[in-house]
């Protein structure tokens, strides 16, 4: 069931609001004491709007493209008066005074918020086991972990908690925890999506995105958050295009790019084959399949570290307990690490060699997409160099997110656009992402080319047994 | 007096007169406001907040470099000054460290040339109230945030003297160019003077900066002690620390309050949040044009076209509504007659408004005519007009209240109009300014 599927049950007043978010609200306590993908469940908050969608007379789907739509945010989003932790201790009680522009966007289009998502704390990592609550379990193997940081997001649409979810990605937040959960993940292009309100990790990076179980949703949702805003002076000031326009155009013609350097070689066989298959049916399709040659992704994670670090040291200052929030004390080891990193790259006679350099090299990976561009419509590769990972895998790994994020740090640091959906299972049961990037602002291709691979991939079932 | 020749630069911060703050659109009007009113996420550091950069302060710099003959940076930036204080809400401060918007200037005083090094944006700071009836510290962020103008000289300053000089005449060219009021007393201009000692006319290789004076007769006290304390470590074959001083106003002493050792590494680096600024040449020009005449220029032009002479000069242009008023007597007179051979009695007429007694047929004449208007009233009968104006004129009164410096002349034209100029212009100034400091 889709966005459109529900609605078209409004419409025939088939099920009131209140009915579906009840039902939601059931199936999350029903699974989350297992998958405990929700640091906070508005069961009050979300059966009042609910009861409010209900009262409109004539629901206008073109002012209100997501009347009635159950929707989980990631923890790092302000919700005006609701609990905005970003997983982090220090924020355990602070409640915002005001809405960040996505969650207020999606309010105005009639989202129903059921609640926040678990996180890793202030986004560092790709587990959610940094986060300073609890750990979220992956619902295809509840021994395994969801990825992150968006984790709690991923998790909560892969287990049917919510019909949508909104993550945040700096590189990888939301497309690795998509491919672990079998979820569609949508990374727009940095400035397509405003960052007001949203805890800050690395500000030169950070994008909001959807995370759905199809591609409509994501289309849908996009268009919904995305465009200029006046409190981002980041946020660009292009205008969004109607994304559903050409979606289902298919891919005849289309130039695709296969990034050599990509297939790592000590990736997982699996996940290797299971995208060439998808590759394959891209081609088949009329598709023009070329392999092109991008900078080993190795240097973007060295790139990435540094500005990541480098931002967050910087980002994090703010929480000293003064005006809200618990004291710096109460800072994870893993924020504790980065902000000395960072502290230290940016000292005076450390600059030059490490973040300037590292803007340097930035530099280069922009210039290198570019000249990749020019020759091809859109990039496939895998999302991620193996699949969901064991609880625990994380200890004594600090560069643990960094190498899960391999595939997508590069693309992050130029700021384009990607999504990652399933193209398939392992042998013991766990999604495998595959990743489509294009330009910047070319969110319409990686959706389109997402759509025809989801009308044409033939998976069986993507729910799972819970 | 002494055989070091002392060598001065100036760091002077000034708050300028923007509606909204720096990088949010909270209102920047923070006197006598309750604590805490004029905040919002971006200026309390709350998760999330972001800056977007006050266009109009950013113009408001470009003119003050134009006016100090900088060059203007065509590709400029903001970066973070990474440190911490409770009066900053981010654990940074957006200002400019690399590419400042005006580098490269110069101002002609007494005719010396004092290099401007540079002229950048930066937003200030939220104040801190220490040790009310004991109970520790509080903050009040309605500062947070305000568009703060920062002015760099190179140390070409050789004494208080011009020192003082230097720093009016930068004070009357921000006020002329509309950007600050300049109240030193509501901390709108502060002045830090870096100080330090030569034996032999070449840059030592230590400075001591004297952090926010604020009034200029304290920087004069402040360097005068300096001075002073400094030949004597000095005469002792020692060099004077390097290191930030506070000046204790009671005492009249400056005392250490930083050494460089202990100086912070601030760890710049670009403002993520804000993307570069880029200005085309059309568009400097375009700021240029908006430029309002400066007192150089004022000068020149009284001098030229109405033969004032340099004192009486010098009076008129220090304060702006006084020249104005200047010249509209002098356009009434042009109507009834008078030539320019008498404009400089008529300058004489409006800075003392007393007859001179070089040439009192023709000053008479004159005297009838600006006169012509009858007796003069009292101040007395002043302060009961200008009250009446106030009542009459609330927007203009909250504008000057708010630091534009153009509602001054309009009140005082008010004023005009209802003595039929039947009064002192300067007492009238200070009235109304009295008045709307409250």
């Amino acid at each position: 069931m889709n966005i459109f599927d529900l609605q078209d049950k409004y419409k025939e007043r088939e099920f009131s609001v209140v009915e579906i978010v009840s039902d939601y609200l059931k199936r999350i306590k029903e699974v989350d004491n297992r998958i405990k993908a929700f640091v906070t469940v508005d069961e009050l908050g979300a059966i009042e709007r609910a009861k409010e969608l209900d009262k409109v007379d004539r629901i206008d789907f073109d002012k209100m493209p997501l009347y009635g739509v159950p929707i989980a945010i990631k923890d790092n989003f302000s919700t005006k008066d609701l609990k905005t932790t970003a997983s982090a201790k220090i924020l355990e009680d602070y409640r915002p005074v005001f809405d960040s522009t996505v969650v207020e966007r999606l309010k105005k289009a009639g989202a129903v918020i059921l609640g926040k998502t678990n996180m890793d704390a202030w986004a560092h990592g790709s587990s959610t086991e940094t986060s300073d609550f609890f750990t979220t379990r992956n619902p295809w193997d509840l021994s395994r972990l969801p990825g992150g940081s968006s984790g709690g997001s991923a998790a909560a649409v892969a287990a049917k908690m919510c019909m949508a979810s909104i993550g945040s990605e700096t590189a990888g937040s939301i497309r690795q925890p998509a491919s672990w959960c079998g979820v569609v993940g949508t990374k727009p292009t940095y400035g397509r999506v405003s960052r007001y309100g949203v805890v800050a990790m690395a500000s030169s990076t950070d994008s909001p995105g959807p995370i759905t179980n199809n591609i409509i949703d994501s289309t849908l949702i996009l268009r919904v958050i995305a465009g200029k805003d006046n409190h981002d002076s980041t946020c660009s000031a292009l205008e969004v295009e109607d994304y559903m326009k050409g979606l289902e155009d298919g891919v005849e013609g289309m130039k695709i790019g296969v990034i050599k350097e990509y297939f790592l070689e000590d990736m997982n066989e699996e996940i290797k084959e299971k995208v060439k298959k998808a590759i394959e049916v891209f081609e088949k399709a009329g598709a023009q399949i070329v392999e092109v040659e991008l900078m080993d992704p190795k240097y973007a994670v060295a790139v990435y570290t540094i500005v990541q670090r480098s931002e967050v040291s910087s980002n994090l200052a703010r929480y000293d307990g003064v005006r809200y929030g618990k004291g710096r004390k109460y800072f994870g080891s893993e924020a504790k690490r980065r902000i000395m990193i960072g502290t230290h790259v940016l000292s005076s006679g450390y600059y030059d060699q490490y973040y300037l350099k590292a803007q340097k090299v930035r530099r280069l990976i922009i210039d290198d997409f570019r000249r990749v561009f020019e020759k091809v419509d859109l990039l496939l590769a895998p999302t991620t160099p193996c699949c969901a990972l064991k609880v625990g895998s994380t200890a004594d790994q600090p560069m643990f997110g960094e190498m899960m994020d391999i595939l997508v740090e590069a693309s992050s640091l130029a700021g384009l656009p990607g999504i990652s959906m399933n193209c398939g299972f392992s042998k013991e049961g766990l999604p495998i992402g595959l990743q489509i990037m294009a330009d910047q602002f070319e969110e319409d291709k990686c959706l389109q080319a997402g759509k025809f691979y989801e009308n044409e991939r033939n998976i069986v079932s993507l729910e799972p047994d819970l | 007096m002494n055989k070091y020749k002392v060598i001065i630069g100036f760091e002077i911060h000034i708050e300028l007169s923007t509606r909204s703050k720096m990088f949010c659109s909270c209102d920047a009007w923070h006197f006598q406001v309750k604590p805490n009113t004029k905040t919002c996420p971006t200026c309390l550091g709350l998760p999330g907040g972001l800056p977007v950069a006050n266009e109009e302060a950013i113009k408001m710099c470009v003119k003050m470099g134009l006016a100090l003959g900088c060059s203007i940076n065509k590709f400029s930036k903001f970066d973070r000054k990474n440190y911490f204080y409770p009066d900053l809400a981010k654990g940074y401060q957006i200002s400019q460290y690399d590419l400042p918007f005006c580098y490269q200037g110069e101002m002609e005083v007494d005719g010396k040339k004092i290099g401007i090094t540079r002229v950048h944006l930066e937003e200030d700071t939220a104040k801190m109230i220490h040790d009310r009836d004991g109970s520790g510290s509080l903050v009040d962020f309605n500062r947070s945030g305000v568009a703060l103008m920062e002015v760099v000289t190179e140390p070409d300053i050789d004494g208080t003297s011009l020192a003082t000089t230097f720093l009016k005449k930068l004070q009357n060219m921000v006020r002329y160019l509309g950007l600050s009021d300049c109240d030193m007393e509501k901390g709108r201009m502060r002045c830090e003077p870096n100080i330090s000692l030569s034996c032999d006319g070449k840059l030592p290789d230590y400075k001591v900066e004297i952090k926010n004076v604020n009034s200029f007769r304290y920087v004069k006290k402040a360097i005068e002690y300096e001075i002073e304390r400094q030949s004597k470590i000095l005469e002792k074959g020692e060099v004077p620390a390097q290191e930030t001083r506070g000046f204790d106003e009671k005492k009249q002493v400056t005392f250490s309050q930083r050494l460089k050792e202990e100086a912070n590494d601030y760890r710049y680096f670009p403002e993520p949040d804000i993307p570069p600024i880029e200005f085309s040449d059309k568009e400097i020009e375009e700021i240029r044009k908006e430029m309002e005449e400066l007192p150089d220029k004022r000068m020149e032009r009284y001098k030229k076209d109405y033969g004032v002479d340099e004192a009486n000069g010098l009076i008129l242009i220090e304060n702006r509504e006084l020249g104005e008023f200047f010249e509209r007597v002098v356009r009434e007179l042009v109507i009834r007659g008078v030539g320019k051979e008498d404009f400089m009695k008529v300058a004489k007429i409006v800075v003392n408004r007393k007859v001179g007694k070089d040439d009192p047929e023709a000053v008479d004449n004159i005297e009838k005519i600006v006169k012509g208007l009858g007796e003069l009233i009292d101040e007395d009968e002043s302060v009961r007009v200008v009250d009446e104006v106030f009542l009459e004129n609330e927007k203009a009164v909250n504008d000057l209240k708010r630091g534009k410096e153009n509602a001054v002349m309009f009140l005082m034209g008010q004023v005009m109009k209802k003595t039929k100029g039947k009064v002192k212009p300067g007492e009238v100034i200070l009235i109304i300014r009295e008045k709307a400091n409250g």
